[in-house]
């Protein structure tokens, strides 16, 4: 059992595998690809060949892997008749349609990719054909779509194959996406994905309330991908795929995993009416539209596309009809179609080459030029027109034969001889003008190549197919019957009835049918020939009507302008009302659960409010109020408010045992009063007298805002004194405050936190630091300012008044001059102030203090010196690479993470150790301090660069408008 | 003290929310800032207020909640007020880079006739 097994895995994992290895061969290898691919072909034909005594003797090969065994989902491979008669077809064909694309490919074209997605589809083929579990045909069924979308726009310079590529992608994939839903009604049905139980339940599926849901689904999916109508316009466009492509997936294997699946299902599904009302009308109307189409295209490739949709309308609605018979019928003409369309496109595809056309009504007599592709294609297009002692014939006998018996009582069932009838003279009439006109008649002169028959190996492919077409036409039971029978049986069971797959069952109606299709498709054609030569591109009556013109119009008003409108109508670019939805469902949110559940707010105590902290925070609110008044008109005085507003915070941190915090804020405060103020200079003037009243609307608005603000503010007051008052129940926190000194080695615990316990969060918030840092930098590299909003003061302009009379002084003098004696005690203050950064950083571990914190104090240690001397008289003296540091302190608080790894633990583990230093005495040495030394190099280096990035438009500015011949005053 | 610090939180989150609605980029800012003191004193606030009790061990007294001020909303608001001044700065930036482009301090860069 274990060679069957791993057989049976080759057969899906080889192509994939063979796949891979394709895509990485050279650009040029042709012959290595080919033989690549072939020998996958080949690999998996011998192992069907393999399996056919086994499958013969009734066995069905089957292999099981645990999937998602929670869900009750295995990956099941398991290969009974029916899919092996379909390995065989998608493996033979999949051989020969290697060797001619060998030939058939130019030594332009990358082959790699090709090849690689050839493999890759067969591969995808192959998975749905043998696949046990309902969701893994979806899979593989998906698969196939994705290779088809890659193999059709292989030649994606071309404008047609992306279209062709995607329209295909969107049709078919959309019904892939309904099979899902369909095989999922299925499987609880039948309660379980397992395609042998859902085989089996055939009974309590078509009695299920759900069946009518489940079938339109499946039937979505089905009709899609066999291009049915009215789906069907997705498979002309399809042609812009190379011409192996199209022999391959558009007329062989992937077209037909469609009626596949649906001969698959037939034994769980059919035999229900809706089953015979979905699909025979459908299938009838494919039938007749598709052969009616096929007659008028004047592409070569057209015609047999058209022929293709038309011939799987026709096993559509032979599988619809319900009978047992009927569904030999489809599986036999499932086979006969790959045969003799595979080798018609791959005829067509030589002639295309040969010739450099594939316009029907610039060919013409090509049989003295190519005569051997001539006779071969003048077979095969017989044997698609259904012409005695061909294999066409057959198929299309027995089809004739299960038109005339009745199976659900009704019009439409009584219609079917004629619309067969009918549907067979078209198809005679298209098989004929394909010979007639390409062959025979006038020579071609214009064409844009001189043909002749192609390399022999070329030829080989079609050939072999119009020989199988030819022996299966003579004497059926001896070449095709073993290989039918297993598939029928498989498919239908007990079921399967008696059918004779002879040439001759006596004069019954089918043949006469037969004989009446021929003669009339043969009379058609000579009443329309004058027609069909003419100019008129199309089919008359239907010209107008393009399924895939519709199709277009419907995906542009889906995707573009109903997209354009509903944002339109439900949304809006305006910052304002976006806020306003924003705050309006945060508080809503907030509100919702505590109205719900009901919130309880202990009385106030009164007595309990300390008067200096009251005092504290009522010059916070009146700052807070005042910078919200006032940052309309007085940006100035908006920020020196809002920092009252921020010491207050500051003072609340370490009035409620914060000391961490505290001194966070309070640096912080200092960097952000500093940046704005570099910020102020180039916004707007802006002057409350100037402003026009406010009318009714605009006061209206700010109601609004006002109330708006008003509830969260209150919504948060409350919130926020509920959970204040309530009695601490269990946290985390008292883990935190046993372990760290215990196993942080520290013994300030928010710093032992910060870069130990929850260093990853560390790691991740100085990175986003130094990411905003550099998108600061990165902002305003390419910034243009706009003008200065401040005129020069009146110092400065008495100054300059000055120095333009007494020469004595330059400008540079004159600046150095600026703020001297502040400028001085800054400058005396930078050793300090750095070793009070040093000092933080070191005692921050145990005692307030720390990486954030030092870095804050260093940067300031740095502006300082910035404001004191100005940008250039410091960059004069001192190198400050802050991108440096940002780096530096990223692989610092990184590698520190990663060097946990070295001694076996986990990203980010810390140790630590007391060591003895001279002069600072014993010292706990963590690794977390590294770490810090990270925090503390990046929070120094986005600090300054931010700052310093900004200073410097100052400089770029005055240079620019010193170039200028009148400079800038004042705002526009 | 819990009732002066959540008014607080209340009128700085007022505030802020106000600003946050003017059509200015410069009161916008201010309001954020202002919204990001409110909400750095809440999140503090969801450890409970204490005085006197930093989160610092000492080897005499045990470390529980009992004896030390809940570290964990610390940690949390401290790189949360370093990241409000790098937000702070973006934006800044971002705003003097719309005005330099369109030349309107208007946060949707069009001044809009009211």
């Amino acid at each position: 059992m274990s060679t069957d097994v791993v057989l049976l895995t080759l057969l899906v994992v080889l192509p994939f595998a063979g796949s891979i290895v394709a895509a990485f061969l050279p650009t040029n290898a042709r012959n290595a690809e080919a033989w690549l691919a072939g020998g996958v072909a080949l690999a998996i034909l011998a192992i069907a060949a393999y399996f056919f005594r086994p499958i013969a003797r009734g066995e069905i090969p089957r292999v099981e892997f645990e999937w998602l065994p929670q869900l009750g989902l295995n990956f099941i491979l398991r290969l009974d008749g029916f899919a092996w008669s379909f390995v065989g077809l998608v493996s033979a064909i999949g051989l020969l349609v290697i060797l001619y694309a060998r030939y058939y490919m130019s030594p332009d074209d990358p082959v790699p990719r090709f090849f690689s997605f050839l493999l890759g589809f067969m591969g995808a083929m192959l998975g749905i054909v043998v696949s046990g579990n309902l969701i893994q045909i979806v899979f593989f069924w998906e698969l196939t779509s994705l290779y088809s979308f890659l193999l059709i726009s292989y030649w994606h310079q071309n404008q047609s194959a992306r279209d062709g590529a995607r329209i295909t992608l969107t049709v078919t994939a959309a019904g892939g996406l309904c099979l899902l839903a369909g095989m999922m009604f299925l499987g609880q049905i039948a309660g379980s994905y397992d395609l042998d139980v859902v085989l089996r339940s055939g009974a309590s599926v078509t009695a299920h309330s759900l069946y009518l849901p489940t079938l339109l689904l499946i039937a979505a999916g089905v009709l899609t991908k066999s291009a049915q109508f009215p789906f069907h316009f997705w498979l002309p466009r399809a042609m812009a795929a190379p011409t192996p492509v199209s022999a391959y997936l558009h007329s062989a294997a992937m077209v037909k995993a469609g009626v596949f699946l649906l001969a698959r299902l037939w034994p769980a599904m059919a035999g229900h009416d809706y089953w015979f009302w979905v699909f025979v009308p459908l299938g009838a109307a494919t039938l007749l539209i598709g052969a009616f189409l096929a007659l008028f295209q004047q592409d070569l490739k057209g015609l047999l596309a058209y022929s293709t949709i038309s011939h799987l309308g026709l096993i559509t609605l032979l599988l619809g009809l319900g009978s047992p018979l009927a569904a030999v019928a489809a599986i036999f003409h499932i086979m006969n179609h790959a045969t003799f369309k595979a080798s018609l496109f791959m005829a067509a595809g030589i002639i295309d080459h040969e010739a450099g056309t594939r316009d029907i009504r610039r060919l013409g007599g090509l049989f003295r030029a190519m005569p051997i592709t001539a006779v071969l294609a003048m077979v095969a297009a017989s044997a698609m027109a259904g012409v005695p002692l061909l294999n066409g014939f057959l198929s299309k006998e027995m089809f004739f034969a299960e038109t005339v018996e009745s199976h659900v009582a009704s019009a439409l069932d009584d219609a079917l001889p004629f619309i067969a009838t009918l549907a067979g003279m078209f198809s005679v009439a298209y098989s004929l003008r394909l010979i007639h006109q390409v062959f025979f008649g006038p020579e071609a002169t214009d064409l844009p190549r001189v043909p002749h028959d192609p390399v022999l190996w070329m030829l080989l492919p079609i050939a072999f197919l119009v020989l199988t077409c030819i022996l299966v036409g003579i004497v059926p039971q001896a070449t095709v019957g073993a290989f039918l029978n297993i598939a029928v049986r498989a498919v239908l069971g007990d079921a399967t009835p008696y059918y004779s797959l002879a040439v001759w069952h006596g004069f019954t109606p089918a043949l006469w049918m037969s004989l009446l299709a021929l003669a009339g498709g043969t009379t058609l054609y000579a009443v329309m020939l004058r027609y069909l030569s003419g100019d008129v591109e199309g089919a008359p009556i239907l010209r107008r009507l393009k399924g895939q013109r519709i199709f277009e119009r419907a995906i542009a008003i889906a995707s573009w302008r109903g997209a354009k409108s509903l944002v339109q109508s439900l949304s809006s670019t305006r910052l304002q009302p976006q806020l306003v939805l924003l705050l309006c469902v945060t508080i809503l949110a907030a509100v919702w659960p505590l109205y719900k559940g009901g919130i309880d707010i202990h009385v106030p105590k009164l007595h309990e409010i300390d008067t200096t902290f009251l005092l504290v925070w009522i010059v916070g609110c009146v700052c807070a109020l005042g910078a919200a008044q006032q940052a309309k008109f007085h940006r100035l005085a908006a920020v020196i408010l809002m920092g009252g507003a921020g010491l207050s915070t500051c003072v609340t941190f370490a009035w409620a045992s914060a000391p961490d915090l505290a001194m966070t804020q309070l640096l912080v405060e200092i960097v952000t009063t500093v940046l704005l103020l570099l910020g102020l200079r180039w916004l707007p003037k802006r002057r409350e007298e100037t402003s026009r009243p406010a009318n009714l609307f605009i006061r209206a608005r700010r109601f609004r805002d006002l109330a708006i603000a008003f509830i969260g503010g209150a919504g948060l007051a409350s919130l926020s004194y509920a959970v204040m008052t309530r009695p601490q129940t269990f946290t985390i926190a008292t883990n935190f405050l046993e372990k760290a000194y215990t196993e942080g080695g520290g013994r300030n615990v928010v710093n032992v936190i910060l870069v130990d316990f929850r260093g990853f969060d560390t790691l991740g918030e100085i990175a986003v630091l130094g990411i905003v840092a550099i998108t600061v930098y990165a902002l305003l590299r390419r910034f243009r300012p706009a003008r200065d909003s401040v005129a020069v003061p009146e110092q400065k302009q008495f100054q300059d008044h000055f120095d333009a009379e007494h020469d004595a002084l330059s400008k540079d003098t004159i600046s150095a001059h600026y703020m001297i004696v502040p400028g001085l005690i800054m400058r005396l203050l930078f050793p300090v102030v750095s070793m009070m950064a040093v000092f933080l950083f070191m005692r921050g571990h145990d005692l307030p203090g720390g990486g954030f914190v030092a870095g804050l104090t260093f940067a300031i240690a740095f502006i300082l010196q910035y404001i004191a001397g100005g940008a250039r008289w410091v960059e004069a003296r001192l190198t400050v690479l802050p991108v440096r540091w940002i780096g530096f302190g990223l692989l610092a608080a990184g590698g520190t993470g990663v060097g946990a790894a070295f001694f076996g633990k986990p990203f980010l583990t810390s140790s630590f150790q007391y060591v003895d230093i001279p002069v600072l005495g014993r010292l706990p040495m963590a690794s977390a301090l590294l770490f810090d030394l990270g925090v503390f190099a990046l929070v120094l280096g986005a600090t300054v660069l931010m700052l310093i990035a900004l200073a410097h438009q100052s400089i770029r500015v005055s240079r620019a408008s010193s170039k200028a011949v009148q400079p800038a005053e004042g705002a526009v | 003290m819990e009732l002066v610090i959540s008014i607080t939180i209340g009128v700085l989150a007022g505030s802020g929310i106000w600003l946050l609605l003017r059509p200015r980029t410069f009161q916008v800012i201010i309001g954020l800032s202002l919204l990001s003191y409110a909400v750095n004193l809440f999140i503090f606030g969801m450890g409970r207020l204490r005085v006197g009790a930093p989160p610092v061990l000492d080897s005499s007294v045990p470390g529980t909640l009992a004896h030390y001020a809940d570290p964990l909303p610390q940690a949390l608001v401290l790189t949360a007020i370093v990241i409000s001044f790098a937000m702070t700065a973006l934006f800044l930036v971002v705003l003097l880079a719309a005005r330099g482009l369109s030349g309107s301090d208007h946060v949707d860069s069009v001044e809009r006739s009211q």
